[in-house]
C-alpha cells in the first residue's frame, strides 16, 4: 500500500492573500521533501478552472493517487476540491485541504517568517494524514417534501408562499397570536410611503387560505432532532382557551371582558382585553385569551355572549409532531429599549417616546387613528425632535450595539414627513450622526425630506434632554458638530429612532438548531459573501432580521433566497451525507457498555446476544464522542481513524521534530 | 520517482529556528472552534504565529493519549477548543469533553509536567477575536514557564 502512495500537493497562491506573505518558492521546496510526495504544483488561484483542471489532468495521467491543496481553510473549498477530484474519477475522501491561509498568512501578516513556519507544519499534517486516508462511499439520505418556517413576520411569510407555490408543505410556526411580526405595526414604507398593511394583509390571507401551508400561530417550537432532510420538530401549540373550530372572530367575548391590560401591539398607548384580537385585521381571526390576566369570571363563556360555545378556560398547550425536510429561521428582531439610556429621559417623561411608539400614533387603526399627539395633554404637536442612533452605533458597554441598526435614518425621515404632510406648519429636527440613506430611491428620499419639506438635520448627538416643567416641553442640548456651536431647542415631543437588537429568546432558538449566532447577537450565516442564508447546519437556513438588521426589501430578498435554497434540496429529494460514522470493531469490543450513554442521538445500543454494542450508521452524525470513550480501541471513526489523526501528531512533531 | 529515492521517513529539511517560540498544538472541533479561527483570519486579527490546527469533527474526539503525545513528542502547549457548553453541533459532546479534562490536568501533574501547557477553551464560530486574544495570553504564559520538557532543540 505504502508503495503506491502518490501525493500531489498543490500551493494557491490566493493572488496575495497567501503569496504576498509566504515564499511559495521556498515552500514548494520544503514540500517536496514530505514522504510520499510525488509532486508540487504552485498557481495563483487554484479554485479556478484553470486550477481544477491541474489537479484532474495530473489524476487522470496516473500522477497522483491522494491530493492535498494547501490554500484557503476547508471550510470553503473542500467541497470545490472534492468535486473536482471526483470528476477526474478519484474517491473524493482522499483528499485534504492545509489551511495556509486564514490560520497562516492572514493572522500573521508582518511576521512572514512565523506564517511560513505554520503554512509548513500545516502541510506535513495534512500530507501525513492524506497518505493514510481511506475511500469512502457518502451516504444518500432522503429529504422530506416539508419545510418548517419559524417566524411569521414578513420574511417567514414570504418565504412560506414561495415554497408552497413549489408545491412542498410548509409549517409556518408563529410565537405570538397572528402573523405579520413587525411590518404590521408600520403605518407606511420607505421609500414608496406604500401603506404597510395594503402590501402586507394580503399576503397574511393568502398564507391563511393556501393549501399547502400549515398555518400554527400563537406555537412555539418545542424541540428539534434529526439532521438535513430528516428534522423530527416538536411544535407547542399554546393554549388560546378558545376553540378554534368553533371561534368566528365575531368579537363578543373581548366586547364584554371586564378586564383591561396595555395593549402591546401598540406599544402599551392603548388598552386590549384580556380576551383580544391583535389588531382587527390579525391572521388567524381567532381571538386569545390571555391567562396572565383573565380573571375567569365567566362572562365571555356565557352562551349570551359567545353563541358557538368556544370558550374553554380548562384548555392546554398542544404538542405537535411534524417530520421537515428543511428548516428556515426567520425569528425578526426585538426593538432596543432605551430605558437604560437615562440622558434621553425615556419613561421618565411623557414626551419621549420610541419611534415605534410613533409609527402607531401615525397609523391609521393605531390608538390615535393616525393623528399623533403628545402623550401628556393628548394635544398634536408643534415640533418634534428626532433622535437618531439610539441603542445603535455605540461602542461603550451597556449602552445599546456597535452595529447600524440601518433602518433608522430612513423610518424617522419617513415619519418626518408623514407629520409634515398633516401639519405643514410644523417643526420638525432630526439630531443625527451620519444620515445612511443607502438604497434604492432613498437619497432621493433624503433629499426632498430636506429641501421640500424643511426637516432641519442637525448633525450631532445631544447631550442633554430635560422637561419643562411648566408645559411638559422638552429642552434639548447639545452641539452642532457641523456648524460648531453649541444647540438649546424646546421641542413639544421627542423621538428615539430606537436600533434593532436580536430577540431575547434567540439563544434558545440557535442552540434548539445548533446554529450559531455572530459577536451582535444575530444568526451566523454560513459565509458573509456567498452563502448568506445558509447555516453551518445543513438544511437549516435564515432569513430576514435574525440574520442581521435589515430594510423590508431586503428581508424579503433573504427570505425568497432562502426559500430558494431549501427548495433546492427539497426538489432534489436526496442529499449527499458524509460518511464519517463510527463502526465497531466486533473483535476487539468486549460489551462494557462504555459508549452506549455517551451518544446524543441514540445511535449505539447494546446487543443482548452477541454480548457486543453496536452503532446504527443512519442514526449515527459522525462526532467521534464514543470513539474517545471507548477504552479499548474497538471504535473507529471514518476519516477520523485514530492513526489518520494520530499521524498529524506524528508528523509535525515527532521526527524532524518542531519546527 | 524511482523506488528507492521513495521517501517513506520523514526528513524534513527544516532548520531549527534561531531563538525559541512557544509551539502551541492546537486541537479544534469542525463548528465553532475551526470556524471562528476562520473568522479571526477573514477578519485579519494578528496574533503570534504559534499556534498549529487539527481538526476535528467535535472536541469529544479529542483522545486523551493524543494531548500526552504531543507533549512528550515535543510541544510547549497543547489547545484544545470546543463549542460553548449548549452550542454543541452534536449536542453534548463538549460536555463529554469538559467532563475528561479534569482528569487529565491531573494526570498530567502526576507526570511532572506543568498543567498550564494544556488548556480547554471555548471558542464559537464568531469568536476570531476571543481566539485573538486568547492566543497572545497563552502564548505570553508559555514564554514565562519556558520550553516544554520534551523540545528536542530548546530546554528550560
Amino acid at each position: 500500500m505504502e508503495e503506491d502512495l502518490k501525493i500531489g500537493v498543490y500551493l494557491c497562491h490566493c493572488g496575495v492573500n497567501i503569496a504576498g506573505v509566504i515564499d511559495m518558492d521556498e515552500l514548494e521546496e520544503f514540500t517536496k521533501t514530505l514522504p510520499n510526495v510525488n509532486l508540487v504544483r504552485q498557481y495563483k488561484f487554484m479554485c479556478s478552472d484553470t486550477g481544477q483542471s491541474m489537479i484532474k489532468d495530473d489524476i487522470k495521467e496516473g500522477l497522483v493517487n491522494r491530493v492535498v491543496v494547501a490554500a484557503c481553510s476547508p471550510r470553503m473549498h473542500e467541497p470545490t476540491f472534492r468535486r473536482a477530484i471526483e470528476s477526474a474519477g478519484m474517491n473524493k475522501f482522499l483528499f485534504s485541504q492545509a489551511n495556509i491561509r486564514e490560520h497562516s498568512s492572514w493572522i500573521s501578516m508582518k511576521d512572514k517568517e512565523g506564517a511560513s513556519r505554520i503554512a509548513k507544519d500545516h502541510i506535513r499534517m495534512q500530507v501525513a494524514k492524506v497518505s493514510k486516508l481511506e475511500s469512502l462511499q457518502p451516504q444518500k439520505v432522503k429529504v422530506t417534501p416539508n419545510a418548517l418556517v419559524i417566524g411569521g413576520g414578513i420574511a417567514g411569510i414570504n418565504a412560506a408562499l414561495d415554497l408552497a407555490e413549489q408545491n412542498f408543505h410548509v409549517y409556518l410556526v408563529e410565537k405570538t397570536a397572528t402573523i405579520g411580526g413587525h411590518m404590521a405595526q408600520l403605518d407606511k414604507t420607505f421609500p414608496t410611503m406604500d401603506c404597510s398593511a395594503c402590501i402586507l394583509t394580503p399576503k397574511m390571507v393568502d398564507v391563511n387560505q393556501h393549501e399547502n401551508i400549515t398555518l400554527m400561530a400563537y406555537s412555539e417550537v418545542d424541540n428539534v432532532e434529526g439532521y438535513v432532510g430528516n428534522f423530527k420538530v416538536t411544535v407547542r401549540q399554546k393554549a388560546r382557551y378558545v376553540d378554534t373550530e368553533k371561534c368566528t372572530g365575531c368579537g363578543n367575548c373581548a366586547e364584554e371582558c371586564p378586564v383591561t391590560v396595555p395593549n402591546e401591539f401598540d406599544l402599551g398607548l392603548s388598552l386590549r382585553k384580556a380576551a383580544y384580537l391583535p389588531f382587527p385585521q390579525a391572521v388567524p381571526g381567532y381571538y386569545t385569551i390571555d391567562m396572565d390576566h383573565c380573571i375567569k369570571c365567566g362572562i365571555c363563556a356565557d352562551p349570551s355572549v359567545c353563541e358557538p360555545d368556544a370558550i374553554r378556560y380548562d384548555d392546554k398547550d398542544k404538542f405537535v409532531k411534524l417530520d421537515i425536510g428543511t428548516i428556515i429561521v426567520a425569528t425578526g428582531f426585538d426593538p432596543f429599549d432605551p430605558t437604560a439610556l437615562k440622558e434621553y429621559g425615556y419613561e421618565k417623561y411623557d414626551n419621549v417616546i420610541t419611534s415605534m411608539q410613533m409609527e402607531r400614533l401615525l397609523s391609521s387603526y393605531g390608538p390615535t387613528l393616525g393623528k399623533p399627539v403628545r402623550p401628556s395633554d393628548l394635544t398634536a404637536p408643534h415640533s418634534i425632535a428626532f433622535i437618531q442612533c439610539v441603542g445603535s452605533r455605540d461602542f461603550h458597554p451597556g449602552r445599546g450595539h456597535k452595529y447600524c441598526s440601518r433602518v433608522c435614518c430612513m423610518y424617522a425621515m419617513k415619519q418626518a414627513r408623514q407629520y409634515m404632510e398633516k401639519h405643514p406648519d410644523a417643526k420638525i429636527y432630526i439630531f443625527y450622526m451620519d444620515i445612511r440613506a443607502f438604497g434604492k430611491g432613498y437619497e432621493e428620499f433624503y433629499e426632498i425630506a430636506s429641501r421640500e419639506y424643511g426637516i432641519m438635520f442637525i448633525r450631532g448627538r445631544l447631550s442633554e434632554v430635560y422637561e419643562d416643567p411648566k408645559d411638559k416641553g422638552i429642552w434639548l442640548r447639545g452641539e452642532d458638530t457641523l456648524l460648531q456651536v453649541p444647540v438649546e431647542i424646546k421641542v413639544d415631543m421627542v423621538v428615539l429612532s430606537v436600533g434593532i437588537e436580536a430577540r431575547d429568546d434567540s439563544d434558545k432558538i440557535a442552540s434548539l438548531l445548533s446554529i450559531q449566532k455572530t459577536e451582535d447577537g444575530f444568526f451566523m450565516e454560513a459565509h458573509p459573501k456567498l452563502r448568506p442564508v445558509d447555516t453551518l447546519t445543513d438544511g437549516i437556513f435564515i432569513a430576514g432580521v435574525s440574520q442581521g438588521p435589515k430594510d423590508i426589501p431586503d428581508a424579503v430578498a433573504q427570505a425568497k433566497g432562502a426559500a430558494s435554497s431549501a427548495a433546492a434540496l427539497m426538489a432534489k429529494g436526496e442529499v449527499e451525507i458524509e460518511p464519517y460514522f463510527a463502526v465497531i470493531d466486533e473483535a476487539i469490543c468486549t460489551g462494557c457498555k462504555a459508549c452506549n450513554s455517551m451518544c446524543p442521538f441514540g445511535a449505539i445500543t447494546f446487543d443482548k446476544i452477541s454480548g457486543i454494542s453496536v452503532i446504527n450508521p443512519a442514526k449515527c452524525k459522525g462526532c467521534g464522542t464514543c470513539v474517545a470513550a471507548c477504552p479499548f480501541g474497538a471504535i473507529a471513526q471514518n476519516h477520523f481513524k485514530e492513526e489518520q489523526l494520530d499521524v498529524i501528531i506524528r508528523s509535525v512533531l515527532k521526527e524532524g521534530g518542531v519546527y | 520517482m524511482a523506488k528507492a529515492e521513495k521517501k517513506t521517513e520523514t526528513k524534513h529539511e527544516l532548520e531549527p529556528p534561531k531563538e525559541w517560540k512557544p509551539f502551541i498544538f492546537g486541537i479544534f472541533c469542525n463548528w465553532c472552534s475551526f470556524a471562528g479561527a476562520d473568522q479571526a483570519g477573514t477578519s485579519r486579527m494578528q496574533r503570534p504565529a504559534d499556534l498549529r490546527i487539527m481538526r476535528v469533527m467535535c472536541s469529544g474526539r479529542v483522545e486523551a493519549h493524543w494531548i500526552l503525545e504531543a507533549l512528550k513528542e515535543g510541544a510547549d502547549a497543547v489547545l484544545i477548543c470546543g463549542c460553548h457548553l449548549g452550542d454543541c453541533h452534536y449536542v453534548e459532546g463538549n460536555y463529554k469533553t469538559a467532563r475528561r479534562m479534569p482528569l487529565l490536568f491531573r494526570m498530567i501533574e502526576q507526570f511532572g509536567i506543568n498543567p498550564k501547557r494544556v488548556r480547554f477553551e471555548f471558542i464559537s464560530a464568531s469568536e476570531g477575536a476571543e481566539l485573538t486574544e486568547l492566543i497572545k495570553e497563552y502564548s505570553e504564559e508559555i514564554k514565562k514557564i519556558g520550553p516544554g520538557p520534551f523540545n528536542k532543540y530548546f530546554k528550560k
